[in-house]
């Protein structure tokens, strides 16, 4: 049941110009840095081939671009997030739903697999950039993949706060400003007190849903990391079911 | 738990939303087969009573059986059973007709193998085949509201809730709709709101009358309509006699003159007149031209009803 319901707001997203407006904008957006990224490294190659155990092409060029693509994101998540529950509370659409035989967990496993199967498909034509590196060259494949890993977790993360948000109010804008907000304060959590070794820096630091991504996107595999994501994304999921049957108890 | 033959059952339902009481010790069943019309005002709790069969609200206290599988202890279990048309039908209007319908019956568990049947079957009960294809956002509104039909009963649930299915429709419209919700009776449940009386007693056996989340009447449709009887009776004579002579016919309580030869003759309701008066008339050549038996209208009766003694009146006449 999950399944059906994933595939059918998958098929929904595919059915709204937002969902391809936004894949043709990232893919615009990411091939420009991705350009400027070779660019760049063509520029300082010469230095580079002179230089003992000198960065290759995967840490200057890949790495940055699967940065930059969680800065888009960072935006794009919300966007298409915000509509999950708000907007069929709003149209009383959740109704279908509820009436059917589908439990909670059912209704929100469906919604957030089907809009990361979306991002995910956004995240491979990402990936296809680099890997086009290999008509000339070659990459670090253990960084890439370990690039790629982090940027799903990263992703999915993201989704699980933005169904979070979503069940929480009728309104998608809301959803989206709070999806936002929560997901940038995330983002800059470790910057207080980053500049001396205080006693919050540890916490802010393991906290910070961005810390995690850089060792992954340095080829450091750390189940740690990988750990912190899978919470992530359990937390928030449990939240929304539990969020959504509340919607059942009172008013 | 269950008796088999009722397919719905509340037992004394609560629902508060905050300190307002929308449901108070509601108690009712639904047999098999039939027909139930959940009478009321706005704001009277219908659509919270139906929210609740369907699984859509908690009670705050009480407790729902679906085909005598507890609503709360197995949500799911007991939601197979059960089709829902909410006041506002549930359509995603970026998806086609079939698009929409197919998925609601995936929703609803429907085998793979019976899908297709089943979508085609539900649309050609609500009169769907011809727009299959279109977008439902591009559908007039009558459309989408059997849309929001097929949708409840593309499962063939054992029962059917429609919260006001005939709203803002035109009176064709809502003519057919009747008609189909006469005919899904056979093998579904039905469980209805309204608040137009004519559609009661078009299509329910059984009425249920809701005011300030109370049930204050549950009744069969025979037997509101003994309610309706009123005493009365309206004769219109060419030659009228003076109103003592009416008024000494056996059963006659009183005379009132409407004017123009047409008088309003109340009886004892054991005793009606109409056959004596007739004779009479046409030995003394009073010129009958007109004998009509006053009813009280649907409406009269609801007024009364939602207006005066509520919950005295629960139970009475009815057969469960």
């Amino acid at each position: 049941m999950t399944f059906h319901i994933a595939a059918h707001e998958l098929r929904r997203l595919f059915l709204s110009p937002l969902a391809w407006s936004m894949l043709a904008v990232e893919q615009f957006i990411l091939a420009w840095f991705f350009i400027i990224g070779i660019d760049n490294y063509i520029s300082v190659q010469p230095r580079l081939a002179a230089m003992e155990g000198a960065p290759g092409i995967t840490d200057l060029v890949v790495a940055p671009l699967f940065g930059d693509a969680a800065i888009f994101l960072l935006f794009a998540v919300p966007m298409l997030t915000m509509r999950l529950i708000s907007e069929e509370r709003r149209g009383q659409t959740l109704s279908l739903l509820l009436s059917a035989p589908v439990s909670m967990t059912e209704i929100i496993l469906g919604k957030f697999l089907g809009v990361t199967a979306f991002f995910f498909v956004l995240v491979l034509m990402i990936a296809l950039m680099p890997l086009s590196l290999l008509m000339g060259g070659n990459i670090d494949f253990g960084m890439f993949a370990s690039g790629l890993l982090g940027v799903m977790l990263l992703t999915a993360s993201f989704i699980a706060v933005g169904v979070f948000m979503s069940t929480l109010t009728v309104q998608p804008a809301i959803a989206a400003v709070s999806t936002f907000g929560m997901l940038l304060g995330l983002w800059v959590i470790d910057w207080v007190g980053a500049g001396r070794s205080g006693d919050y820096s540890g916490l802010f630091g393991y906290l910070s849903i961005l810390r995690h991504y850089e060792a992954l996107l340095k080829g450091v595999f750390n189940s740690s990391d990988v750990l912190y994501y899978l919470l992530f994304i359990t937390t928030f999921i449990v939240l929304s079911i539990r969020r959504l049957d509340a919607d059942r108890l009172q008013h | 738990m269950s008796d088999v033959a009722s397919l719905v059952r509340l037992e004394h339902v609560y629902r508060y939303y905050g300190p307002t009481c929308a449901l108070h010790d509601v108690s009712f069943t639904v047999g098999k087969g039939e027909v139930l019309g959940l009478l009321g005002p706005n704001g009277a709790g219908k659509s919270t009573a139906m929210q609740i069969i369907s699984g859509n609200l908690a009670p705050s206290a009480g407790q729902v059986w679906v085909n005598g599988i507890d609503l709360l202890d197995r949500p799911a279990a007991a939601k197979t059973g059960l089709g829902y048309l909410p006041d506002q039908p549930p359509l995603y209007r970026e998806l086609s007709v079939d698009e929409y319908l197919a998925y609601c019956a995936r929703l609803h568990r429907v085998p793979a193998k019976q899908q297709r049947a089943a979508v085609a079957t539900a649309k050609e009960r609500c009169g769907l085949t011809a727009v299959g294809r279109r977008l439902i956002g591009n559908l007039s509104k009558g459309y989408q509201q059997r849309v929001g039909i097929a949708q409840a009963i593309v499962h063939s649930p054992a029962v059917v809730i429609l919260d006001e299915p005939t709203v803002g429709l035109d009176p064709l419209q809502m003519r057919e709709i009747r008609a189909l919700i006469r005919e899904l009776r056979g093998e579904h449940s039905i469980i209805l709101s309204t608040h137009i009386l004519p559609e009661v007693q078009a299509v329910c056996d059984r009425v249920y009358i809701i005011s300030a989340g109370k049930l204050v009447l549950s009744d069969t449709i025979a037997g509101l309509q003994l309610r309706m009887r009123a005493s009365s009776l309206v004769a219109g004579l060419r030659r009228p006699p003076e109103s003592q002579e009416l008024q000494s016919l056996p059963g006659v309580q009183a005379v009132e003159a409407l004017g123009d030869g047409r008088w309003r003759i109340h009886y004892d309701p054991e005793r009606n007149p109409a056959e004596q008066l007739a004779l009479e008339a046409v030995r003394r050549d009073w010129g009958l031209y007109e004998l009509v038996p006053e009813r009280l209208s649907l409406e009269e009766v609801f007024v009364d009803i939602t207006r005066s003694e509520p919950a005295e009146q629960t139970g009475e006449g009815a057969a469960a």
